[in-house]
């Protein structure tokens, strides 16, 4: 955040922001509430709602912390775009904004949604290293950098649940595990160390895993570190078909 | 309506430390239950904005000594030399440790693991996952410890105070934050892992949520805070943002230059400039040499003017778009998106920017505290292996080191000792959660959050920045006094339960205002400039009258009172700090 504060200076920018506003103890449903803010050019969504916070209604509540876009704290929907707020810049934005909580998850309150889902989904996938074989005494396990390519694109999910927002599979069935819980799986199953892909499939290859994905592709659209959660699917997809014609002609499977 | 839960060891705080110390606790003995307590999710706790790496020895001619020797040199003599000598000796094993669960660390072509230069390390000896190396290791841990059912998480709860009986820890009351509900844990043990406290100044490297509650809670339960006037200013922050821009950057070749196109830092005992890279000279030099040089070129006008402070220029354009790309990715990304810089075609604007609380929970080498039960690890602790001057990479590798021990030292309390009697702690509840309701309780009055924090950063900022002398700390001593007895009529306009942030602004705004005072009374009584606390009125190092700890006690309403602790020392005897060519 910038310490310092926009001068009144009549050349200061002003922007609107429309801030999808929800108080579970005194309201119904959400409302919108508006509210004028003076800008600075290098401020971002999170830097005018930090204003808004300190200077206009202290009672709306959302969260952040790092403001470098590697926590994961501050997703929310920006003109109907899930979009972390501390990467989301004033200077590419209208002068009126559209803010409401991350779409297709529970709103707890004004900005702030369940994040159980992902959580729960990664635990269920078993998102951790399954070894191939006990670790060497006093030693790494050897890695080369082509093996480390495989999943590491995969690695860099910062768990924003953007994907969620953006998936039209989350909103319709609330058990599926979601894009980034099964990319995660993905990133360990192709790693070298790993040999835990056959024991993901009871959950990954479930009816509320990969087969709910239909494709299309937005959660890779909107993930800020370019993780491509549809494309690992469609490979978790691929695996799941092999492993089953496997097991069909008795060859017992990549156990 | 009050929730309690009963566990065996209750952790405060779920980024790198509490996580590792929750694994060690599970691993040791999985009967034991484990309540992982954090104001936030755990892959959104600080951890995860590290960049450069961990330090450890890997490989010749690297050896465990000169990792020692570089530590206790770094921090200036003052880290105990115990404490250390167990650091580099169990780095490598808990770095490694790290790599079998599964961490993405960089390699070479015959998949070893490869090491990075740092600053103020002779030899390359910092693991590195490219410069994302804090968020591969809290994700890696956090993955890790989904797979243990004995730890149970509580996200999203603020713990408040501790529950002591006649020196005894035996629990912590809280607030869950998505519901308001008061919590009280109760267990065996209890560690506080739940980091530094860089909120305290106005322009840091640190997340939102650095605000020092878990070292407040420790210091008004009567722990000490240890060398607390020791503050880390990294040298290369983004102007205006502070957001951190790795210490890697220059381990791999990057160059600072002042507004001439000059080496400066050759003017700082630093030199001489070529050839590089050459260990603990120039910009591989240590944060606090690096930053008092800048401090230097500012008084003579020889920085380049900025509208968010004077910067100078951090150059890695002879590096390639190829190295930048596969070793400094998430620099290019943060330079280009905060300050419209593509750092492949030009150089960085960079000013030095609070990064890291060297002191902190006073705690023995094994992570015990002054109170039975209660331990404490990671950036919250000062165990000593810091100093007065951190060096960079060696903090990731303390939150593992540090971190497994206190699990297993909590596991072995939790397993062997009785239990308080619950009833023992019921008027310390009621008196928790009234302080707590406090600030929504209170009629209305001038005083604001924002207000307060306000005129806590100005001083801070004034009085204990990189440069500090007498009558400014004298004063901010009495204002933070001011403030805090202001603090006390705060109230704030949201009276609602569910996740009420203002609420928790106010409760972290009194952990700032008491480890702010806590702050500028140890750097008023340090009259030595030594690493990180420079004093402009004792410039230089006295060891005759300052070679120990600094403790303050918390008092209350009142000043806090200061005592001092030795510094322990094994084998290598106090001397100069020497960097540039005479150091190689």
């Amino acid at each position: 955040m910038n310490s310092s504060s926009p001068s009144s200076a009549a050349s200061t920018r002003m922007v609107t922001l429309d801030v999808a506003r929800f108080r579970p103890e005194s309201e119904p449903a959400p409302s919108w509430q508006s509210y004028q803010v003076p800008v600075l050019e290098e401020w971002t969504v999170l830097d005018a709602l930090n204003h808004v916070k300190d200077h206009i209604d202290g009672s709306l509540s959302y969260r952040w912390s790092c403001h470098m876009a590697v926590c994961g704290s501050c997703g929310m929907m920006v003109n109907g775009n899930p979009t972390l707020s501390c990467k989301s810049f004033l200077r590419e934005l209208p002068d009126q904004i559209r803010i409401e909580p991350l779409a297709n998850l529970k709103v707890i309150r004004d900005l702030v949604v369940e994040q159980n889902r992902l959580i729960d989904g990664m635990a269920a996938a078993k998102t951790w290293l399954i070894p191939r074989e006990p670790p060497p005494a006093d030693q790494a396990y050897r890695q080369t950098p082509a093996q480390l390519a495989q999943y590491r694109p995969l690695s860099m999910c910062i768990n924003c649940m953007l994907c969620y927002a953006a998936c039209p599979q989350v909103a319709l069935n609330p058990g599926y595990l979601g894009p980034a819980a099964l990319a995660l799986a993905q990133r360990y199953n192709l790693d070298s160390r790993d040999a835990g892909a056959i024991e993901r499939m009871q959950t990954t290859a479930s009816d509320d895993g990969v087969w709910e994905c239909t494709f299309i592709g937005e959660c890779s659209e909107v993930c800020p570190k370019h993780v491509d959660p549809a494309g690992a699917i469609q490979q978790m997809k691929l695996a799941s078909s092999l492993e089953w014609f496997k097991r069909r002609l008795g060859l017992g499977g990549d156990a | 309506m009050m929730r309690t839960i009963r566990a065996d060891v209750v952790i405060i705080g779920a980024g790198g430390a509490g996580l590792r110390a929750a694994i060690a606790v599970a691993e040791t003995d999985p009967s034991l239950r484990v309540a992982l307590v954090s104001k936030v999710y755990p892959m959104r706790s600080h951890t995860v904005a590290a960049e450069g790496g961990a330090a450890g020895v890997t490989k010749s001619p690297d050896t465990l000594d000169a990792h020692f020797k570089d530590t206790v040199s770094g921090g200036d003599w003052l880290c105990d030399q115990d404490a250390v000598e167990r650091f580099v000796e169990q780095a490598p094993k808990s770095l490694r440790q790290l790599e079998h669960w599964g961490c993405p660390w960089n390699r070479d072509d015959q998949g070893g693991v490869q090491v990075r230069s740092f600053g103020g390390m002779k030899h390359q000896r910092t693991w590195f996952a490219a410069d994302k190396s804090g968020f591969h290791i809290l994700h890696t841990l956090f993955q890790t410890s989904q797979q243990f059912p004995s730890i149970q998480r509580f996200d999203e709860v603020f713990a408040l105070d501790l529950l002591v009986d006649h020196g005894v820890v035996g629990g912590v009351t809280a607030l869950d934050i998505q519901s308001g509900e008061p919590m009280v844990f109760l267990g065996g043990s209890v560690i506080i892992a739940s980091g530094g406290a860089g909120r305290v100044f106005p322009f840091t490297t640190n997340g939102a949520i650095k605000t020092g509650d878990g070292m407040a809670m420790a210091y008004r339960a009567g722990v000490p805070l240890k060398d607390i006037e020791f503050v880390q200013y990294h040298p290369t922050g983004l102007p205006g943002t502070g957001i951190l821009i790795t210490e890697g950057a220059r381990g791999e070749g990057g160059l600072l230059y002042n507004k001439d196109g000059y080496r400066y830092l050759q003017d700082y005992n630093l030199g001489p400039p070529d050839p590089w890279p050459r260990p603990k000279a120039m910009e591989l030099g240590p944060r606090d040499r690096l930053s008092q040089a800048f401090w230097h070129e500012q008084r003579r006008g020889r920085t380049i003017k900025g509208e968010f402070g004077d910067v100078v220029h951090l150059d890695i354009r002879h590096l390639g778009e190829q190295k930048i790309n596969e070793r400094l990715p998430m620099v290019r990304e943060l330079a280009r998106a905060y300050v419209g810089v593509d750092p492949v075609h030009a150089p960085i604007p960079v000013r030095p920017v609070v990064h890291y609380t060297m002191g902190g929970i006073d705690t023995d080498i094994d992570t015990r505290t002054a109170l039975a039960g209660l331990f404490a690890a990671g950036e919250c602790a000062c165990v000593s292996i810091n100093g007065a001057n951190r060096l960079g990479s060696n903090s990731l590798t303390e939150i593992l080191v540090f971190g497994e021990i206190a699990g297993l030292q909590a596991a072995a309390v939790a397993s062997g000792g009785a239990r308080i009697a619950e009833h023992r702690f019921g008027d310390q509840i009621a008196v928790s959660f009234e302080r707590a309701s406090a600030p929504v309780m209170r009629p209305p009055s001038a005083e604001t959050i924002v207000g307060l924090r306000g005129e806590l950063h100005e001083l801070m900022e004034g009085a204990a920045g990189i440069y500090r002398e007498d009558a400014p700390l004298q004063a901010a001593c009495k204002s933070v006094a001011e403030l805090r007895g202001r603090y006390q009529q705060l109230a704030i306009g949201d009276h609602s339960r569910v996740f009420n942030t203002q609420w928790f602004q106010a409760l972290e705004l009194g952990a700032m205002l008491d480890i702010g005072e806590a702050m500028v009374h140890a750097a008023l009584n340090r009259r030595e400039s030594r690493g990180a606390h420079q004093r402009l009125d004792f410039p230089e190092r006295n060891d005759a009258d300052f070679l120990h700890h600094s403790l303050l006690s918390y008092g209350g309403s009142k000043a806090p009172t200061f005592s001092t602790k030795p510094v322990t020392i094994t084998r290598s005897k106090p001397a100069e700090r020497v960097y540039g060519g005479a150091a190689t």
